[in-house]
């Protein structure tokens, strides 16, 4: 094993952990901050695929920005144990099955795709992800769906001070 | 063995740089909180710390020794680990940020050229934003560990001051990107070695930059998480003893480390006006250039405390309406009217 396959372990490894301590976590404010970690683990993983852009972005504006507003509005609700309601056994039950299948139909999906066949992923020498390489994509082939996509964000962004104001 | 293959020598090296690094930041830090108080008496007219040794310079370590021997106190209703965690993340988020300047040019020694920076990452300035994104969670965390309204409330406070200052700081920086065309800190000190510094292209932006700085850093007069007179002490008010200390530290490595982004970004970094470091040797261009750094650094944190001694504090909702209705309008007119020269220059 190099360097990059320890890596790769002990970040899906970390990853894996927190993503199930979000859900095993009683405490809502735990459950965001394990959220957090979930988030570092992935960017570890962009690093070790040489998307260094997209690794700090992701932290930037899901471990920076959004968590901030989630743990914002949880630490206002002042959620915990005792006042929330506790679902019954056979909910859990139901809904860890809902999500194995959908997990698996994914992997499945992922797996048969002809496009991923015989493919591995290109470690250190990949440049996709570098910065000049995703802004001349962004800017070139996918303009128009990229400022389509900004129209919709103001269009929400508009739409929650229209929501916001009071009178 | 060839399991972790790698250069022992260079990695001895960054380590050596990193502790370096951190404790010299570490005793600015220190001399910083005397700086303070030492230019607060100059402007207020009175003779500030002058027991502790000559001209009171061993103040700062009196001040050490007395948060280290007072009692700690962790609150019987609060979240035991959050707590001691707050205080922990804002230190390490404050540390982190050192990792990509550029203190200098190369030094020669033991027959290496060794780079006076711990990690020159092609996305320099994007790192720096995204640990300052992170330093929210220190006073997020200890402001809810606390449970304590006054600390609540100054931890939400201090909160949605940084997500919004932080949207007006990057739009400036988009437009000191559109000129240098690299995120490397490095690659915009070289570029200013050769050119004019960015502060003649970019004076609007820098202004803006540094409005920005003071309110990522909580400092005066943004420093609303800790208004003493409406929550009390803010965001650490049920901390004491050296974990208190680690959230004031913090506040002063962050000066520091900002001034340094601010230095390298807008004002040449380690370069010397009018000198071309290519004639000296390398040792002693690197020396000077760090010499010149760390007084253009000094400059920016006697400009802090200066503003902090000399502004009244904002009210909450001034703080607000200046950053999403002046800053932000500004910084976009700043960045369009970048955009259009740059197009215009290049054609």
């Amino acid at each position: 094993m190099g360097t990059a396959q320890i890596l790769f372990w002990s970040l899906t490894a970390l990853a894996l952990i927190s993503a199930i301590m979000v859900l095993v976590s009683k405490n809502p404010v735990y459950s965001v901050l394990w959220l957090i970690v979930v988030f570092f683990a992935i960017s570890g993983h962009y690093i070790l695929l040489n998307a260094q852009f997209l690794a700090i972005v992701n932290l930037i504006v899901y471990a920076g920005a959004i968590m901030v507003l989630f743990l914002f509005v949880i630490m206002l609700m002042n959620l915990n144990t005792e006042t929330e309601p506790q679902k019954s056994i056979w909910m859990k039950f139901f809904g860890v099955v809902a999500g194995g299948l959908l997990l698996s139909f994914f992997i499945s999906f992922v797996i048969s795709s002809a496009d991923l066949k015989g493919k591995s992923a290109q470690l250190k020498e990949g440049e996709i992800g570098l910065i000049k390489t995703l802004g001349k994509a962004l800017f070139n082939d996918y303009v128009i769906p990229f400022e389509i996509a900004s129209i919709l964000f103001l269009s929400a962004m508009v739409g929650a001070v229209v929501i916001g104001k009071k009178d | 063995m060839t399991l972790l293959a790698f250069d022992w020598i260079f990695l001895i090296e960054k380590l050596v740089l990193i502790v370096i690094i951190i404790s010299v930041s570490l005793v600015i830090a220190m001399y910083e909180t005397y700086a303070e108080r030492k230019v607060a008496a100059w402007i207020q007219d009175r003779v500030g710390p002058d027991r502790a040794g000559p001209w009171g310079i061993l103040q700062p370590l009196a001040d050490g020794g007395k948060l280290f021997f007072k009692e700690e106190i962790i609150p019987n209703s609060s979240n035991k680990f959050l707590f001691v965690l707050g205080p922990c993340l804002a230190m390490l988020t404050a540390m982190m940020t050192c990792a990509v300047v550029p203190w200098s040019s190369k030094l020669e020694l033991f027959g290496r050229s060794i780079d006076m920076q711990i990690a020159d990452i092609n996305i320099g300035i994007l790192y720096v934003f995204g640990v300052v994104s992170m330093g929210v969670y220190g006073i997020m965390i200890g402001g809810w560990a606390s449970n304590n309204k006054f600390s609540l409330m100054a931890a939400l406070r201090g909160a949605s001051q940084v997500i919004s200052y932080e949207l007006a700081m990057g739009l400036s920086l988009i437009a000191l990107l559109m000129l240098t065309g690299s995120l490397s800190l490095k690659t915009i000190v070289e570029q200013q070695q050769a050119g004019l510094w960015n502060i003649a292209y970019q004076p609007l932006g820098f202004l803006l930059f540094f409005v920005c700085a003071l309110a990522e850093c909580n400092r005066a007069p943004f420093d609303l998480p800790e208004a003493e007179s409406e929550l009390n002490m803010g965001y650490h008010q049920e901390y004491s003893s050296m974990k208190l200390g680690f959230y004031l530290f913090s506040e002063y490595i962050n000066m520091f480390i900002s001034s340094a982004i601010m230095a390298t970004l807008f004002f040449g970094g380690y370069d010397v006006p009018f000198l071309d470091e290519s004639k000296l040797a390398v040792n002693v261009a690197a020396i000077v250039g760090l010499v010149a750094l760390m007084l253009k650094i000094f400059f920016f944190i006697f400009l802090f405390m200066w503003v902090r001694w000399t502004l009244p504090r904002f009210r909450y909702d001034q703080l607000m309406r200046v950053g999403w209705k002046n800053m932000i309008p500004l910084a976009l007119a700043n960045m369009i009217i970048t955009a259009a020269v740059v197009l215009l220059i290049k054609k």
